[in-house]
């Protein structure tokens, strides 16, 4: 039987003692004497959420392919574990042999979203190594982090040792082959560090050194070794079918989020939204073939018994064979008892028709992300969802049967104004009248109810709005206040409603997405304080992090409201995602102008992603 | 065709709760493709019931599931290809056909045995005078325990559900206590139940974790209530060959 780390008693005190035990179908079991790598992959949130991340998996499998390493999962203890194991003295432990952290060679930490940050301390913490990279010691497993936050790494930048940039399977194995080498040679960390330093796609903060000017931007940002380079760019896949996925997912025995066989159809996206990272970092677009796609929706739903498939992309209504493989997972699953969960597509005949196929009709919504009230600010973001496309596709889904309608917005987008903000209760309202202009009295089954909901912008690191200055917290509170008052001036208001998201995570978020190595003193000091799980309601904490910015000297407003000037050096800039700052300067004049940009693949704008020579930029040269 | 699946529960999945035990055996169904009948309707979902939830921390040599097949290989094969595709701590023990009338276990369940040891550094100081006195505890024309109940707490008869209880020894010679207790919906009774009161009697105090349970079988009553007759879940199936 396998040992566990933790006893009975402790187990059988916390919530959820699944968390932590490890031993799922399809977990890879390995003897780590036996291997020269051990490797620690923690995603630093909850086990539920964790476990429903694809990118952790991917690499999960990918990783332990290998004879010469073995791949084990951290997650963020809960709460009441992180109690105990800190009065027990209880060192954080990886699922597989539930061996200490600290005796791994490497914790690779995958950076999803901002308000984990304080978790990655956490996880450091009661990993027993040291917050910052520079008190580590070759005793210590090396830190990498990677995921999208790594493309703004500079506010965590104290706490690894090295940054993975972009797509995780193209250059893992020559750093793991470099590791083995460093070690026979009898050399430490730091020569390890130092050779890293120059493969591709890896960056090693303690190598570079940041000036500021006066005003508090940066001067300058330079490697401080000879053989550092430059810039660093990121890493991407070329040809996706040429890369493995996960052949055998693990099957968690507790419900998490995602709790199915998820298909990643394509990565990257055609559609250049001009407030979207994911849209902008994962460029080109690049597809997976019907056939792969087919091959692992089988393998994977044998080897977990999951009863439900989805899809995974960024939009995959552009994906070229969708109508293809929706089909194909209809009529080679369905009948077998497995759930085909369909991702937003765009509301057409076919999407339409596949929907009232795999779900019931009477439970379920459509879902709109118009993300702007007006046209004229649907083409600063460059959103291309027009009001007439979505009423038209109200109408055709109500005749199908459905009455609730999603619509998804957001507020504090730059150039936005009060009629903007009106403008989306309006257009709730226009869907509303849609729905009892279309369906006969006779005919409707209930009353239509049309959801809207609005999270506040954050402007991020590489797009077009990366210049943008963002609203103060009383600002984007007054803002969703104004759409509340015009959503009660409509005549359907009882079939309208209208919530907006939390204002102080987003201010936060707002400085951590567009923060430099001077955050990082506030993260650091915001844990200490006990900020733990902030990207969970129940536990932010915001008065924490607000005495946190107070006692460490560092202003809010420099990194959220203040106007940027168009050649400000910023604390990402090191970084080449392929997709040239010259382009993110003209799309950001054009949306100030209003001017919408064609997507992928009716012309192409010159992002500058055509270098990876792949993908939708290569599609129709062959 | 009905079938009963006999299967323990060991190790580390003793802290897997009821209601996962039962996704995680949907799951189990079909990477083993077994050919189980599905309900109808929009969301359909496979025919299969367990018979007594097992609390967690427990561990079991009898658990049982009752499905519903359209057809199947032979019991030894089906175990062979159940038990391929399990985690450690789960095991098929047997794979039974069911006369198309039987009732669902569920329903069935009259009584389980259990052994009950005591955690290291929770024992008893002296063994002989412990079970001495639960032999007198025993004697009593009735046990009473406190239950909490919505209203409020109320004082009931535990006695008439304890239908066995003798002192034994586990393999490796340490002193246990094996139990056979109601079980099923007419009456339930947590084996530790009985262990607390007779400690409370004697004004001991049984810690929260003192106890390690493990449930060895459960049966049916094939006969009335006065004069029992147990039968386990499992007889009551046949091997298919």
């Amino acid at each position: 039987m396998r040992r566990l780390a933790l006893s009975d008693e402790i187990l059988l005190s916390v919530q959820q003692p699944a968390r932590y035990i490890g031993g799922e179908v399809n977990m890879c079991i390995k003897n780590p004497s036996q291997v020269d790598i051990r490797f620690a992959m923690c995603f630093p949130d909850v086990y539920e959420i964790g476990m429903s991340h694809l990118g952790m998996q991917i690499l999960y499998d990918m990783f332990n392919r290998r004879d010469d390493v073995y791949c084990e999962r951290v997650f963020s203890p809960w709460t009441d574990l992180d109690r105990l194991m800190r009065q027990e003295q209880i060192p954080l432990f990886a699922l597989e042999s539930q061996d200490p952290v600290k005796n791994f060679d490497f914790l690779g930490i995958t950076i999803q979203y901002e308000m984990c940050y304080t978790n990655i301390l956490q996880i450091l913490d009661l990993s027993k190594i040291p917050l910052h990279g520079a008190d580590r010691t070759d005793g210590d497993p090396i830190v990498i982090g990677g995921g999208p936050c790594a493309y703004n790494p500079e506010p965590l930048a104290d706490f690894f040792d090295l940054f993975y940039i972009g797509e995780g399977e193209t250059q893992y194995d020559r750093l793991f082959d470099l590791y083995k080498k460093i070690r026979r040679s009898g050399k430490n960390r730091w020569d390890f560090l130092k050779e890293a330093a120059r493969l591709p796609g890896i960056y090693v903060p303690m190598f570079y050194h940041v000036t500021y000017k006066e005003d508090g931007t940066i001067d300058s940002f330079l490697p401080n070794q000879d053989g550092i380079p430059k810039t660093i760019s990121k890493e991407l896949v070329q040809s996706l079918d040429d890369a493995p996925y996960i052949a055998n997912p693990i099957v968690p025995f507790i419900k998490v989020t995602q709790d199915r066989v998820v298909l990643e159809i394509q990565r990257g996206c055609i559609r250049g939204c001009r407030f979207c990272q994911a849209g902008n970092i994962y460029r080109p677009l690049r597809e997976h073939s019907l056939e792969y796609l087919k091959n692992y929706a089988r393998q994977m739903l044998n080897s977990t018994g999951h009863e439900e498939i989805s899809l995974s992309s960024l939009s995959s209504s552009d994906y070229s064979c969708l109508k293809e493989l929706v089909t194909f997972l209809i009529n080679e699953f369905q009948g077998k008892g497995v759930n085909i969960s369909l991702p937003s597509l765009r509301i057409d005949a076919f999407s339409l028709d596949v929907m009232s196929k795999v779900q019931d009709v009477k439970k379920s919504s459509l879902t709109f992300a118009p993300e702007a009230g007006t046209q004229r600010l649907r083409d600063v973001i460059n959103k291309g969802l027009t009001e007439e496309v979505i009423l038209k596709g109200a109408a055709e889904a109500f005749h199908g049967g459905w009455n609730r309608v999603k619509l998804y917005f957001m507020l504090g987008l730059p150039t936005e104004t009060l009629e903007d903000r009106e403008g989306i209760a309006l257009l709730a309202e226009k869907v509303a009248e849609t729905f009892y202009d279309e369906i006969p009295k006779e005919e409707r089954h209930g009353k239509v109810q049309v959801l809207a909901s609005s999270s506040f912008f954050v402007p991020k690191p590489f797009t077009p709005f990366q210049w943008a200055a963002m609203c103060t917290r009383e600002e984007f509170l007054q803002r969703a206040y104004s759409v509340k008052d015009k959503f009660k001036e409509m005549k359907n208001k009882k079939s309208l409603k209208y919530t907006y998201h939390d204002a102080d995570v987003t201010v936060l978020e707002g400085v951590l997405a567009r923060g430099d190595r001077k955050v990082a003193a506030v993260i650091e000091r915001a844990y200490e304080k006990g900020a733990l799980y902030d990207s969970w309601t129940e536990h932010f904490q915001n008065q924490i992090w607000m005495d946190a910015f107070e006692e460490c000297g560092v202003e809010i407003d420099f990194y959220t409201t203040r106007e940027r000037e168009l050649d400000e050096v910023f604390p990402w800039d090191f970084i080449d995602t392929g997709v040239t700052r010259e382009f993110l300067k003209r799309e950001w004049e054009k949306a100030m102008k209003g001017q919408v940009t064609p997507n992928c693949r009716q012309q192409c704008s010159g992002c500058g992603a055509r270098s990876f020579e792949g993908g939708v930029c290569f599609e129709n040269s062959n | 065709m009905k079938i009963r699946i006999k299967f323990a529960k060991e190790g580390a999945m003793k802290f897997i709760g009821h209601l996962d035990m039962m996704r995680y055996f949907q799951k189990v169904m079909r990477r083993a493709q077994v050919d189980i009948r599905y309900s109808e309707g929009f969301s359909p979902h496979q025919i299969m019931s367990f018979a007594a939830p097992l609390g967690v921390g427990v561990t079991s040599r009898a658990e049982y599931v009752d499905i519903e097949v359209l057809s199947t290989d032979s019991s030894e094969r089906m175990v062979k290809r159940i038990n391929d595709v399990l985690t450690e701590g789960v095991e098929v023990l047997s794979y039974k056909r069911l006369p198309d009338t039987a009732a669902a276990a569920m329903s069935v369940v009259a009584a389980a045995d259990y052994t009950m040891r005591f955690r290291e550094g929770y024992e008893p100081e002296d063994w002989d005078d412990f079970f001495r006195g639960l032999d007198d505890f025993l004697q009593q024309e009735s046990i009473l325990v406190l239950k909490k109940t919505k209203k409020g707490e109320r004082q009931i008869n535990i006695k008439p559900w304890i239908y066995k209880l003798e002192r034994d020894r586990s393999e490796n010679g340490r002193n246990q206590i094996k139990i056979r207790v109601a079980a099923g919906s007419a009456a339930n009774l947590k084996p530790e139940l009985v262990i607390q009161a007779y400690m409370e009697s004697r004004g001991w105090k049984l810690g929260e974790f003192a106890l390690l349970l493990h449930r060895d079988e459960v049966y049916a009553n094939q006969a009335g209530e006065e004069e029992p007759d147990f039968c386990p879940l499992e007889q009551m199936g046949e091997n298919i060959e």
